[in-house]
């Protein structure tokens, strides 16, 4: 019930789709206080905008416009020189700040590993484990067929 | 048209909104109802929404619900006004189906299939009794879990096609069409049929995906596969260059497997009818699946005589915002319209009086 990956995502892919299915509460209770980071500029947004969502005929066929889904983008860029982004599916502008200025301090290899650890890492146990359990749910939906033959032994 | 322009209206109005925001409001010794509930309790009137509403976000939906008081073309109506507000970043790549997160799977066709059976969250072996229960207000018990089975899911049309056992779909337009920037001509090509169904009214689409199974351009449908889950979004920002993940939707999709007897060039194969709706919309997926099929009769050289083989007729009206606006305006004043309309039929009998009289002398 889940199925794989077919490519692998880069480190920030990974903590980029991280950061876009958390709310800014939990992304904000993780950063470090604002007197410890660099300061920012933001070059762009947070915006609220529209993607237009695209489906394949047949689910594998030639592509088609579905519908559109609301989302917020923001670009900023710290002090220190690292460019963040955040697209996220809805409308919080201060997710997407957020996100953004997560997205920045991550890639500074002095902080990297401290804020993975403290951030992504349990925003992405949380988020396997909601996976898992809706995954554990429709496991026990599946039809377990018996044969006839089972039934008379 | 000419409308008389309304003045001396403006306070029948003001209180006509104020009476229609208590009645909202209903019983005060109630609590007041919070979109989020809606968003929490009632997802199918939500998955309605947003689909009828053509934009994926289940808290506008939600409040859109609550201002419409339940009115789902009302509600469908407010999304679109509010989707004309904000600017268009770009395009998805397309939702990859096959690594949807599956809460539902179940084919029609084949029982022992790769992945399983898998009901999910469904009411189709319910005794549709009402439930009193739900008065009380009390938790029910916790879902019973099982162990995830890690074992791909493959589309069952995806089995089929393996064999060469389905017509496979011919090549793609280098930008699919997009109904919401330019009306798409007439035949309109399958991509532009396909986002017209899926913002179609439900109740327009079942009506005639069931004149289809009653004969009305029938096509022998199959439920080959329904599937219902959780789907990624990605997209690539210019200015980034590679693909992000920017959250996930919950989409059901519904391949209908159709009989096909070939052509003189084309050996027999089955043909497919497909529909992808926002939420868990079994209906909506299935009744999109079935009219798909039949506007495909043209080109799979069938005679196109059903309603539901009609693209024009189809598409042209299946939107129940175009539908609503055009069938409501008649609320609206006509009384220049309708003065001239008199002062005809009062001249026409006027002659047809003189001329009896004429006539008798």
């Amino acid at each position: 019930m889940l199925n794989p990956e077919p490519t692998p995502k880069t480190p920030r892919q990974s903590w980029m789709a991280v950061l876009a299915r958390a709310d800014a509460a939990a992304i904000a209770d993780q950063l470090p206080p604002n007197d410890l980071l660099p300061g920012w500029r933001l070059l762009r947004g947070p915006e609220a905008g529209l993607i237009m969502l695209r489906g394949r005929t047949g689910g594998a066929g030639a592509p088609f416009n579905l519908a559109e889904m609301t989302v917020t983008r923001c670009t900023l860029r710290l002090a220190t020189g690292q460019v963040g982004h955040a697209t996220i599916a809805g409308q919080d502008p201060r997710h997407a700040e957020l996100a953004a200025l997560a997205d920045a301090l991550l890639q500074d290899p002095a902080r990297h590993a401290a804020l993975h650890a403290a951030l992504i890492a349990p925003l992405a146990a949380g988020q396997d484990a909601a996976r898992e359990a809706i995954a554990a749910r429709a496991a026990a939906t599946r039809v377990q067929f018996f044969a006839l033959q089972t039934m008379r032994t | 048209m000419a409308y008389v322009a309304v003045k001396g209206g403006e306070r029948a109005i003001e209180a006509a909104h104020a009476w229609r925001a208590e009645a909202r409001r209903g019983d005060p010794a109630l609590p007041a109802l919070d979109p989020a509930q809606i968003e929490g309790q009632l997802g199918r009137a939500v998955d309605r929404a947003m689909a009828e509403g053509s934009l994926y976000d289940r808290k506008l939906a939600a409040l859109a619900i609550a201002q419409a008081e339940g009115d789902l073309i009302e509600a469908a109506f407010l999304l679109r006004a509010y989707r004309t507000t904000l600017p268009r970043f770009g395009a998805s790549l397309p939702l990859d189906t096959e690594r949807m997160a599956i809460r539902r799977r179940i084919s029609a066709i084949f029982k022992d299939l790769p992945g399983g059976q898998v009901l999910g969250p469904t009411t189709d072996y319910t005794h549709r009794l009402l439930d009193f229960g739900l008065r009380d207000g009390q938790a029910p018990p916790a879902a019973p879990v099982a162990d995830p089975d890690r074992a791909p899911m493959p589309r069952v049309a995806d089995i089929l096609a393996a064999e060469d056992l389905i017509r496979p779909d011919p090549p793609a337009a280098a930008e699919p069409a997009d109904i919401t920037r330019a009306a798409p001509g007439f035949p309109p090509p399958r991509d532009a049929r396909l986002q017209s169904l899926a913002r179609g009214d439900e109740g327009f689409l079942l009506g005639l995906g069931y004149s289809t199974q009653r004969g009305y351009g029938g096509s022998h449908p199959f439920a080959g596969e329904i599937r219902m889950g959780a789907v990624s979004v990605e997209i690539v920002p210019e200015e980034l260059g590679f693909a992000i993940d920017i959250g996930e939707i919950v989409l059901t999709e519904c391949q209908m497997v159709n009989q096909f007897a070939g052509t003189k060039t084309e050996p027999a194969r089955f043909t497919t009818g497909y529909g992808l709706a926002f939420g868990h919309a079994d209906r909506r997926a299935m009744a999109m699946a079935l009219v798909d099929r039949a506007l495909q009769a043209r080109e799979l050289g069938e005679d196109a005589t059903a309603p539901a083989q009609d693209a024009e007729f189809v598409l042209g009206h299946a939107d129940n915002i175009e539908a609503t606006g055009f069938v409501e305006h008649l609320k609206l004043p006509h009384y220049v319209d309708f003065q001239s309309e008199i002062e005809a039929v009062r001249r026409l009998r006027a002659m047809a009086a003189t001329a009896l009289a004429e006539a008798a002398e």
